[in-house]
């Protein structure tokens, strides 16, 4: 395959736009929008088997057809949708399921036979991860952010001719929300895009209702209603109770990522804060409510999705609102179902590049992971240090463009791999948008941030360049083997405007 | 200074790797109760090895070895003289285990012609609290600590957070330490989920004179140095007491008064020692 | 005859050694690609030290440091020693 370079020296296949800088596109263009596809507001009829979906809709050969990812490893709509195409040897399918898990095992099958040849997502992990990596998949992965999906979709550039959306209840006419049901899931945010744009829109559900008290799924662009005996499995659903770290190590790190927050004097009132569903991160969240507790601060809201911890911030008054694309606990669908100032938004609100105002784009402070981050603070998120598959932005780039502070935390060395790289496996977000990296060993400050280096000039925390981080982790470990990506191309990483920003290469290992 | 001493088993390499991330005032290597009985060559090797890469700085590194009865004593003796450690901790003392001790470093003192290597005995049977005073008036012992887990199995009983059963003993090692001013470091709490049982054991701790406080988990180790870290409240009052005194006696006067309460010479000396605590 | 020391946690190994009439090394490593040379190495170095002309090593890595390499090797030499 033929290759340019982009602007960060990655090679990209040629006739496919390369990433040219954070702002270059996004800046000289315009938002694209296709009409919305609106259907009507009477009653919908229900079927009771997926196959009457597949008939009544001819879906057929070749045809796209989406998921969101709010049941998380506990769905059961993606499976359902993948047994019916294999019994029909449905054949060149697209799927553009908004993340993939390790439930979708299924899909593994179907890959390698030739019934999906392309797959578009934000976020993959597990079987399939692995089937893609060893280059079963006859098109290239397609992977974009949170907020990249819905500009994709409502540019037509990703054209759904069916999405399927699962609605733990819904009523006759199709409006529904995630918060009632036995498999309820919360928020539905990452479904709007599909709803509003798809040619066609299959509601999925287990709970049937006359009325529904919420409505999140404007039953006006559904076309069917898809009733089954259940959508999924709640264990999975919900990740279970998410709590702060216990690791002495991790801890370290929230410690010294609250305390440089506060001395860079974001903690104060309006604060605009998000932060991950991780260990550390939650740690990081619980640091910072102490130091807002002390200082009597109010944020204005903390953002992304949510977790009881956050929950408990809000309903201790540590923030006025909670804006949420996704409730990962129970605590925060009941939350979600119950407080007026707990709001869902969707990922267009929460992150599409063109949106008027989009909530990442309003952060003060965003506390993210990374699997590798380099000497120009590239970070890697969708592979691992062995070049696995596991993973994917989400709304890591989007968050990192977005917020006024830019918070990588991670182990320096772990199992005597070094976090940080000379070059990482693959870029997910450029490092023009990564401010602050906090490692147990030490923090440093992307150069390009001037005025962070001046306000920290008297601190007392463990400042240090990113080199010398390198350096401290090799001195620790030894100077490894680093490998260079080379052979078959099996995907590619997109940027939130669409540009590759990097690509994904055949899994080499052992 | 010594507030807080982290215990690490020594033959856990992602423990030692990591020992000098923590703001532990002390690290306590454990050869003893962390380390299985067919395990003490491969933690001394490991240890030895660690110990050569030299990354703990400002750190005061502390040898717990296996009891004077054991079979591994005399080897684990002879590696400690090798190693750049400043202190050995000896479990299960008693003062003829001390007198033992002291004769065997004292041999190798005397023909390597180097200075005499502190020893923190762990008070943690009960008949050693009827000769703690003796043990804390031994040259070469340098603080005392106090096992209470360990003390409360000698005595049969359940440790309690209120502490009551170990009272008595943290009491007797309090006064016998003062007695010789020796340091009295405290036992550690257990319960590493609860910040708050530490918390109020490491104030009780305070409150009965001890200095500083043992622990098992690096996650305790903020509580402790913050709890025996004199308050900047108590530095400045001390700091005002030691300036009066100063003024008193250019004056040419003995006694004086602060705030209307008469400071006399036990409050300037105490006043004095948190000073220099605050300064080492 | 064979003897053992460390074991599979992170950041530990597991190296076995048996007396044999060559040198031999073999490496399994969580690691391998980025430092298996360096871990043979390694081993050889001590062997070198030690003056140990031949043996078979084999080292089940789970990304340890080479101070945790080094002292697991000589604690199964020495209690290789012991048996014999």
């Amino acid at each position: 395959m033929s290759q340019i370079k982009n602007s960060l020296d990655r090679m990209i296949p040629e006739g496919m736009v390369p990433y040219q800088g954070a702002d270059a596109i996004i800046k000289k263009t315009k938002r694209k929008l296709i009409d919305e596809v609106i259907y009507n507001g009477g009653n919908k009829p229900v079927e009771n088997d997926i196959s009457s979906i597949f008939d009544k809709l001819s879906i057929s050969d070749g045809m796209t057809l989406s998921f969101h990812h709010h049941l998380r490893n506990g769905d059961g709509v993606i499976n359902m949708v993948l047994a019916e195409i294999k019994k029909r040897k449905l054949k060149n399918m697209t799927l553009a399921p908004s993340a993939i898990f390790p439930v979708h095992e299924p899909m593994v099958e179907l890959i390698k036979a030739g019934n999906i040849t392309k797959i578009y997502t934000n976020y993959i992990n597990g079987p399939v991860a692995q089937a893609i990596e060893q280059g079963f998949l006859k098109e290239l992965l397609v992977m974009d952010t949170h907020g990249g999906r819905p500009r994709a979709i409502e540019s037509g550039e990703i054209k759904i001719d069916v999405a399927f959306i699962a609605v733990p209840t819904c009523d006759k006419c199709g409006h529904g929300n995630g918060t009632e049901g036995p498999s309820a899931c919360g928020t539905l945010g990452y479904a709007i895009p599909d709803l509003l744009y798809a040619t066609y829109k299959v509601v999925v559900t287990d709970h049937l209702v006359d009325r529904v008290k919420k409505v999140d799924i404007d039953g006006r662009y559904v076309h069917y209603i898809l009733h089954v005996p259940s959508i999924g499995n709640p264990e999975g659903i919900q990740s279970g109770t998410t709590k702060p770290t216990r690791d002495p190590i991790q801890l370290k790190i929230a410690k010294n990522t609250a305390k440089l927050i506060d001395e860079l004097g974001y903690i104060k009132k309006g604060l605009r804060f998000q932060t991950g569903a991780g260990g550390t991160s939650l740690a990081v969240a619980e640091d910072i409510s102490h130091i807002m507790k002390e200082k009597n601060v109010v944020g204005s809201f903390a953002s992304g999705g949510i977790t009881n911890f956050l929950v408990n911030m809000h309903e201790n008054g540590l923030f006025e609102k909670l804006y949420d694309v996704q409730c990962f606990d129970l605590e925060a669908i009941k939350s979600y179902q119950k407080n007026k100032q707990h709001i869902m938004m969707s990922s267009s609100e929460y992150a599409n590049p063109y949106y008027p105002k989009p909530i990442a784009h309003e952060l003060d402070v965003v506390i993210l992971g990374a699997t590798e981050i380099d000497l120009d603070y590239n970070v890697n998120v969708t592979t691992d240090s062995f070049g696995h598959i596991m993973g994917g932005s989400g709304g890591h780039s989007d968050t990192a463009y977005g917020a006024k502070l830019t918070i990588i935390t991670t182990n320096l060395v772990k199992s005597r791999l070094s976090m940080v790289k000379n070059h990482v496996r693959t870029i997910t977000t450029p490092g023009e948008t990564v401010d602050v990296l906090v490692t147990e060993r030490g923090i440093a400050i992307n150069p390009r941030r001037t005025d962070l280096i001046k306000k920290l000039e008297h601190s007392k925390l463990p400042l240090m360049t990113i080199e010398d981080l390198l350096k401290k982790a090799h001195d620790m470990t030894g100077t490894p083997k680093e490998k260079i990506n080379q052979g078959k191309v099996v995907g590619v990483v997109r940027y939130r405007d669409g540009s590759i920003i990097d690509c994904l290469y055949q899994y080499q290992g052992a | 200074m010594r507030r807080s001493l982290l215990f690490i088993p020594a033959n856990t390499p992602a423990m030692l790797q990591n020992a000098d991330i923590f703001d532990a005032d002390g690290i306590i290597f454990d050869l003893e109760d962390a380390i299985q009985m067919s395990e003490k060559d491969a933690a001394r090797d490991l240890l030895s090895e660690y110990l050569k890469l030299n990354t703990l700085k400002d750190v005061e590194l502390i040898v717990r070895i296996n009891n004077l009865d054991s079979p591994f004593f005399e080897k684990d003796i002879e590696s400690c003289l090798a190693w750049p450690i400043h202190t050995i901790m000896l479990p299960k003392a008693s003062y003829s285990a001390i007198e033992k001790l002291d004769g065997l470093l004292h041999k190798f003192e005397k023909k390597q012609k180097r200075e005499m290597m502190p020893v923190i005995p762990i008070i943690e049977q009960a008949k050693s609290l009827f000769e703690v005073d003796r043990i804390a008036s031994h040259p070469r012992v340098a603080a005392l600590l106090l096992g209470g887990e360990d003390l409360a199995t000698d005595l049969g009983v359940e440790r309690t957070r209120e502490g009551e059963e170990i009272l008595l003993a943290r009491q007797l090692v309090v006064y016998a330490a003062k007695a010789y001013q020796k340091e009295a470091i405290d036992t550690p709490f257990t319960d590493v989920s609860s910040k708050e049982g530490l918390s109020y054991d490491a104030e009780h701790a305070k409150r009965l004179g001890m200095t500083a406080k043992a622990c098992i988990h690096p996650i305790q180790i903020d509580v402790i140095n913050e709890t025996f870290m004199p308050s900047q409240k108590e530095i400045d009052e001390a700091k005002r007491i030691v300036e009066l005194e100063a003024l008193a006696i250019k004056n040419g006067k003995g006694a004086f008064s602060m705030d209307g309460k008469m400071i006399d010479k036990p409050i300037i000396l105490r006043a004095k020692k948190l000073l220099e605590r605050v300064k080492s | 005859m064979y003897a053992s020391a460390g074991t599979l946690e992170s950041n530990d190994c597991l190296i076995t050694v048996e007396p044999s009439d060559v040198l031999s090394i073999t490496v399994e490593s969580i690691v391998k690609e980025a430092f298996g040379e360096q871990i043979e190495q390694e081993i050889l170095n001590c062997l070198k030290q030690l003056k140990i002309k031949s043996m078979k090593v084999h080292i089940s890595d789970k990304g340890a440091l080479d101070y945790t390499i080094r002292a697991r090797l000589l604690t199964a030499i020495k209690r290789l020693e012991e048996k014999k």
